[in-house]
């Protein structure tokens, strides 16, 4: 579980992040979302370290992040797998060498050990057979699995996600939501995701964060917030007049019932 | 103000540089990775250059003495030999490897931080300092000495060619001058310099590649500025070590 608490963070004099205060509990998928420029990725880097916050805390199971000494902090961030927004891979390194990077790094494994593990990550991601190439040799949506293998080739007890769909189709966009959600289950992991897209919100939003101008506007879940009357939230959702319209359908359904 | 937060920025960057690796065989294979990218990647154009410069320098050399009575013609190979070891083959390999180590180091740490794979290094735990530029600085304080010692070799063999068709002297008269008053101080300045232009050239490319921020642009720019501000620092650094070796 990770809670934050009253998380500020100001650049240049402009305030990104004002007391922002969440629970994201583990086993869960937790999104984070509004407009670009709400502050989405800032809040995702504090939490993951990459940032420090003006103020505010960031707990690990009840540990303050910022507060650890330096070798717990490393203890900690080898559990935390991260999903880039560009899938952040190596370009000099293959398919396998990327996802064994880790393992490398920390693990102890012996080397027949540590291929087992990177071909199980690949297999559980839909890419076995795909060791050997190189990133620019895929396509976006193998990027952002070779993405999720790196990181949850460690066992992660967190996963962040970046806008795991931008760029991609919505068929593919559906295999990776399916596949986070799928790990988050299968591993009870704390998955934090932030997203600008709706389908994700309505598929796999166990639990959503609205930020709007800094400051958490709102907080619920994917039934919930079909019947908010949050007008910032509603007019980020439910943007078009296509979606306006079901949202008022999906209503008066609901009250038929 | 910005230098001295530059300088704060890139202090920081050098003592980040030297903590302890977790797995020492990852650091290995960067390094020699490094080494073989800035020395073998290299070679072909340093000795191009070095060989050149040393056929220029005889001619040119020689061209000067022509006609001068009290000069005896073996100190065409002494000028030659004292020029390269002591200045060209140290200066201008390292001018040449400022260029194309340089903006090869910062382009690639500057998109590996733009496409955020020192983030993501960064988010498991890996010391990125010291996996991504310790390996690049040592690889170049240990390669450029090799170039620079290759290159005065190429230049005094450039030289010597050249020199045959100068009809300045002849070829025994050359070799002796080569010899004539050798003092092996001299390669020791060289290596001191080339040393120190290798920790420059590396460092100053790591710390402008390492801390970019921007997109395609800023890489571009700070690639630009690696090999600028390494060329000024070794030509200011070589006026210093001339000035308090010699």
């Amino acid at each position: 579980m990770i809670e934050i608490s009253h998380i500020h963070k100001v650049f240049n004099g402009v305030t990104v992040l004002n007391d922002v205060s969440a629970v994201f509990e583990s086993g869960k998928t937790n999104l984070i979302i509004g407009i670009s420029g709400s502050g989405k990725t800032v809040l995702m880097k504090c939490i993951v370290g990459l940032l420090q916050p003006d103020s505010g805390q960031v707990l690990f199971n009840k540990e303050s992040f910022h507060e650890m000494p330096p070798e717990r902090r490393k203890e900690v961030r080898r559990q935390i797998g991260m999903l880039f927004q560009g899938a952040a891979l190596f370009d000099s390194l293959t398919v396998e060498e990327n996802v064994m990077l880790p393992l490398n790094m920390f693990s102890h494994s012996s080397k027949k050990e540590k291929l087992e593990r990177v071909n199980f990550c690949l297999e559980r991601v839909n890419l076995a057979g795909a060791n050997h190439k190189f990133p620019g040799e895929i396509s976006g949506g193998m990027k952002k699995r070779v993405g999720i293998a790196r990181a949850i080739v460690l066992n992660p007890k967190y996963l962040f996600c970046d806008e795991p769909n931008s760029g991609l189709d919505p068929k593919t966009s559906l295999v990776i939501d399916e596949l986070i959600i799928e790990l988050t289950k299968e591993f009870n992991i704390t998955t934090i995701i932030n997203t600008h897209d709706m389908n994700s919100v309505m598929e796999i939003g166990e639990n959503i964060i609205f930020l709007h101008k800094g400051q958490k506007a709102w907080e619920g879940n994917s039934h919930q917030i079909i019947e908010s009357d949050n007008q910032e939230l509603n007019s980020f959702i439910f943007a078009g007049e296509f979606l306006r319209e079901a949202r008022d359908h999906l209503i008066s359904q609901r009250k038929k019932l | 103000m910005r230098f001295v937060r530059d300088l704060g920025l890139y202090m920081k960057m050098l003592g980040r540089m030297f903590s302890r690796p977790e797995r020492w065989n990852m650091y290995w294979k960067e390094l020699l990775r490094q080494m073989n990218d800035i020395g073998v990647g290299s070679l072909s154009i340093v000795l191009m250059a070095s060989l050149f410069i040393g056929a220029v320098t005889a001619v040119q050399s020689a061209y000067q003495l022509y006609g001068t009575p009290f000069v005896p013609p073996y100190y065409l190979g002494l000028i030659v030999r004292n020029t390269t070891i002591l200045e060209l083959a140290p200066t201008f390999t390292c001018l040449i490897l400022a260029g194309k180590v340089g903006s090869n180091i910062a382009s690639e740490l500057g998109t590996m931080r733009i496409s955020e794979q020192i983030d993501a290094l960064e988010i498991m735990g890996v010391p990125t300092e010291t996996y991504l530029v310790m390996p690049r600085v040592i690889a170049s304080v240990i390669v450029v000495p090799i170039m620079v010692i290759i290159a005065a070799s190429a230049g005094v063999f450039g030289a010597w060619i050249a020199a045959n068709f100068t009809g300045y002297g002849s070829q025994e008269e050359f070799v002796y001058g080569l010899r004539a008053f050798f003092d092996p101080f001299d390669v020791q300045i060289m290596l001191i310099k080339s040393f120190s232009f290798g920790f420059l050239i590396s460092t100053i490319s790591c710390f402008k590649g390492f801390y970019v921020r921007g997109g395609a642009l800023e890489i571009g720019k700070a690639s630009t500025q690696a090999v600028v501000l390494s060329c000024i620092y070794v030509l200011l650094a070589d006026y210093v070590i001339a000035e308090v070796l010699l």
